[in-house]
């Protein structure tokens, strides 16, 4: 059993706005061990970019707070951190990517001086020089000529502002990367690009990340272990082989495995998922799939199901239908 | 139906009924009834209105506003019965000359907006509907007016027309038309590249009214919320301009030329430079808060 | 660089030519006889004749406009009606008020309301920021001429700390600079606050923040450059309402300026002096804003780098 890195437990986050509360997290658990990568898979809405700000604490300011639950990293909590030193975590043991590479670079700073910035922050000593070197050196990584570093970010394409931001993520090496949709906003070639790139630097660096997209595609090609999340709560997880093989699922997945057209097949339509994802403000007494599940009884909708192994190993279903490994 | 599904339809729809858009006035109007600020301004706005609409009730524009009464001269407020802010140079009653004076202010704030909305929809909508050279040569005459400020502008026009009523409001929504046209502009060429156009057309619409009732009523609130800092610009324009005497003059109660008298009399009567002053900065205030709402309202990002 | 700086300056002479146009033509309807108004009531119908035909006043209005605008490139701009000095004399003479006037109160208006926008931003709804607001909304409500006749009704009549009139020395500058920065103040400090709330919630903040950076360099480093950006055109329009703020300003403190010999000459219908000074007033407003353009685009890199682009002016928010 890998050692984990960061562990993520019964996490509940809340979204204070004027009108209404959201309730965006409600009682997440995930892990992540070291040098592996866990996919969170889940629609718009379903709380996984909340979940990667959270472990992040960068939660809006006076909006947003987290009501329950721990954050540890190697047994550091997290949470109990001063702001001070999570700043000192932040971008040099936990770095984050977000999802559009357009508006992610501070337009009037050159690049090289925005990944200059992040070395420099954690490593105070370092000469200028010595800072320097380590900017051409991550800029070539990425694959970006090193005399581009006193150009400005509108300068570059889509895909290279990404592999810069990348750059800055990964400049200081960072135990823990988040990737918030990293490709989503890059046309499908650079997509396959930037991804393997991203997977030779992890593991090279070994660095493990936390990977949020909404396509199992990319899932498949570079995670090892899926999270699978709905309305603020991580209804499966388990190794890339349980998710996209074994025989139990949450029916959520069955729908978002569903979902996908399959090219080998003949079919007049798509199948979607019918419904709607409940409405955040308001909190369910029971599962928040039910409604939308095809085998939903009034158990599921009166209480939260408990997850539940249903291989030995880590996957874990939380429906009241899965069968546990133990019962047989 | 059995049961269970019968009654997951019914709150799969009240969800549906929550997300359905609402029109977007009603939209708009529930936001800014929860802005307390904008409310206030709205509610004093309306009540000056009011109150100056329906002066001829209580007072004699003749009598009060007008009329000498020299035995009555430079009494200070609360000194006289039935002169509670006083009586100024000539023994007239300060309150009702305050009063009138908003009727004009009021009056000449709207025949402004009027004018640069107008001027500025039809130089806005021409420019952007038929683009290329014509927008071109349209938004540098713009651009020339814009360089102009407005009270050199107005001060421009009246230095050679004369001080009239008339060709203060000309001089005045002149100055406000770049400004309008700009937002008409932007507001239909908005729209102009989209679709919804193209298929209006494919119906057969005319193009005036493409432009009257799809793509002005998209630029109302941009518009309104102009219009509400026109006419309060204006009301500081007129009363500078009769303040330096090339405006409205004696015996008209203009709040501007009130103040100026007040000027010569600062010394010794003090209390002839407030109410005039005061009136103008409840208008203003008023004004901008309910634009600043209505702006609010209309793009709640900027909130949280 | 040099050429977009050059391009500006390029664009801003048919401006310039526009707006004197503009001025030239409506004051061509100004009512009253220059050769009566020079010569005074007493001469003959032959004299006017002969004066008016010295000075061209019988040729289309596009020729004496030329002839004009010839004129003023050697500096001369006609001789008063009234006084029968030259105008440009005149002119210079009380330039320098009006120009240390609209200076002065566009410095307190930049000193003042700037760093107060970025307070207010960063303390978004405190009572600090909605005290701020108030004052603001307060000040652009209030016509610069009273704010001037209360501060002197405090200052000089009642606290006798400042002079209410003339120019006898640099205190006479105090309350009039201040009482016409009060709307500018107003404008810049809510247009800073309202930029820098947009710019703190843009991602490029986030990944700040992502990288480990103290608040303060968030704040000063990242936020506040790009969110000066649009002040600085706001600058530029500005300094404009400051200078014509001086017309009425000088009224109320008898600052022998550019404002009170403009009122002066339209009381008195003295039409080369108001062409003149009309036009001197929004060509230096032209010009502030010309300067400030070309500042924005020494400070924007993304305009730096692009110095051919031919760039719209902006309009104040």
């Amino acid at each position: 059993m890998s050692e984990k890195l960061l562990e993520v437990k019964d996490l509940h986050v809340t979204y204070r706005t004027d009108d209404d509360n959201v309730y965006a997290l409600n009682g997440v658990d995930i892990a992540v061990e070291k040098g592996k990568t866990l996919g969170l898979v889940g629609e718009t809405g379903a709380g996984k970019t909340t979940l990667a700000l959270s472990i992040m604490r960068l939660l809006p300011d006076r909006v947003g707070f987290i009501t329950k639950g721990g954050i540890t990293l190697e047994g550091r909590d997290l949470l109990a951190l001063t702001e001070a030193d999570m700043r000192t975590l932040r971008g040099s043991d936990i770095s984050m990517i977000f999802q559009d590479p357009m508006t992610s670079l501070n337009p009037i700073h050159t690049v090289g001086d925005q990944i200059a910035e992040v070395i420099a922050l954690h490593n105070q000593q370092a000469s200028k020089a010595e800072v320097e070197r380590k900017v051409d050196e991550m800029l070539e990584m990425v694959g970006i000529p090193a005399i581009r570093k006193s150009e400005y970010p509108h300068q570059f394409s889509g895909g290279m502002k990404q592999r810069i931001v990348i750059a800055i993520a990964l400049a200081c090496n960072p135990r823990l990367l988040l990737a918030d949709e990293p490709t989503t906003a890059l046309d499908v070639t650079i997509q396959a690009q930037v991804l393997e790139m991203m997977n030779e630097l992890k593991q090279k660096l070994q660095t493990s990340m936390i990977l949020i997209t909404h396509d199992l595609g990319i899932v498949a090609q570079i995670c090892d272990q899926v999270a699978i999340m709905y309305a603020g709560e991580v209804v499966e997880i388990g190794t890339v082989e349980d998710i996209f093989e074994g025989t139990q699922h949450h029916p959520y997945t069955v729908g978002l495995f569903g979902a996908i057209p399959n090219m080998a097949e003949e079919s007049p339509r798509l199948h979607p998922i019918d419904g709607l994802m409940p409405d955040p403000s308001v909190v369910l007494p029971g599962c928040p799939f039910a409604e939308r599940c095809p085998h939903a009884q009034d158990k599921c909708r009166e209480s939260r199901p408990a997850p539940v192994a249903v291989n030995n190993g880590m996957h874990r279903v939380k429906c009241w239908l899965a069968k546990s490994a133990l019962e047989g | 139906m059995t049961a269970p599904e019968s009654s997951q339809n019914v709150s799969v729809e009240s969800r549906l009924r929550k997300y359905r858009k609402k029109s977007q006035f009603r939209t708009i109007w529930n936001r800014l009834k929860k802005n307390r600020l904008a409310i206030f301004g709205l509610v004093l706005f309306t009540l000056m209105l009011g109150v100056v609409a329906t002066a001829d009730l209580y007072y004699s524009y003749e009598q009060d506003a007008v009329a000498q009464n020299l035995r009555l001269r430079f009494k200070s407020p609360g000194k006289v019965p039935g002169h509670p802010l006083g009586t100024d140079q000539y023994g007239r009653d300060v309150l009702a000359r305050v009063i009138y004076g908003g009727r004009i202010s009021m009056f000449v704030g709207l025949a402004t907006i009027c004018v640069s909305l107008s001027l500025g929809s039809l130089i806005g909508a021409t420019a952007a509907y038929y683009g290329g050279k014509v927008d071109n040569i349209l938004m540098r005459i713009m651009d020339v007016f814009l360089a102009i400020p407005n009270i050199l502008m107005a001060i421009t026009l009246v230095a050679a027309f004369g001080t009239s009523l008339f060709n203060l409001i000309l001089a005045m929504g002149l100055a406000g038309t770049p400004k309008m046209s700009r937002i008409v502009r932007s507001a239909v060429l908005s729209i102009i590249g989209t679709d919804y156009i193209e298929a209006a057309r494919a119906c057969g619409t005319s193009d005036m009214r493409i432009i009257f009732r799809h793509i002005l009523p998209n630029a109302m609130g941009p518009i309104l919320v102009q219009a509400t800092q026109t006419v309060a610009r204006s009301v500081i324009t007129v009363s500078s301009l009769s303040f330096i005497g090339l405006g409205i003059s004696e015996p008209t109660p203009e709040w501007g030329a009130m103040l100026s008298a007040a000027k010569s009399q600062l010394r010794y009567h003090p209390y002839l430079a407030v109410s005039p002053g005061i009136a103008i900065v409840m208008v203003v205030v008023s004004l901008t808060l309910l634009g600043d709402g209505l702006r609010d309202a209309m793009d709640p990002r900027l909130k949280n | 660089m040099l050429r977009y700086i050059f391009r500006r300056l390029l664009m801003l002479i048919p401006v310039v030519l526009g707006v004197a146009l503009f001025i030239f033509a409506v004051m061509d309807f100004t009512p009253g006889d220059p050769a009566v108004m020079i010569l005074g009531e007493g001469a003959t119908e032959a004299e006017y004749a002969a004066l008016r035909a010295e000075l061209g006043l019988n040729d289309p209005l596009l020729l004496r406009y030329g002839r004009y605008i010839l004129n003023a490139l050697k500096g001369d701009f006609g001789v008063s009606y009234r006084t029968q000095i030259p105008v440009f004399q005149e002119i210079a003479a009380r330039l320098p008020y009006t120009a240390v006037l609209a200076i002065v109160s566009t410095l307190i208006a930049v000193t003042i309301g700037l760093p107060v926008g970025v307070f207010s931003a960063v303390k978004q709804y405190s009572l600090s920021d909605n005290f701020a607001l108030g004052c603001a909304l307060l000040m652009t409500s209030m016509p610069t001429f009273w704010l001037a006749m209360m501060l002197v009704l405090y200052f000089s009549l009642k606290l006798k700390w400042l002079p209410a009139m003339g120019v006898k020395d640099w205190t006479n500058f105090i309350l009039p600079a201040i009482a016409n920065a009060s709307a500018t103040t107003a404008s810049l400090l809510r247009m800073t606050r309202s930029t820098m709330l947009e710019v703190i919630r843009q991602d490029y903040i986030r990944t700040a923040r992502a990288k480990g950076a103290k608040e303060s360099t968030v704040i000063f480093g990242h936020a506040l450059r790009n969110a000066l950006l649009p002040v600085v055109t706001l600058i530029g329009v500005n300094f404009g309402a400051a200078l014509s703020g001086t017309i009425v300003i000088e009224q109320v403190f008898a600052i022998p300026g550019l404002g009170q010999l403009m009122v002066n000459a339209i009381r008195t219908k003295d039409t080369p002096m108001i062409i003149a000074s009309l036009l001197f007033t929004a060509i230096i407003a032209s010009l502030v804003n010309l300067l400030v353009d070309i500042l924005y685009a020494y400070i924007d890199p993304r305009l730096k780098a692009k110095f051919s682009v031919i760039k719209r002016k902006k309009v104040s928010a």
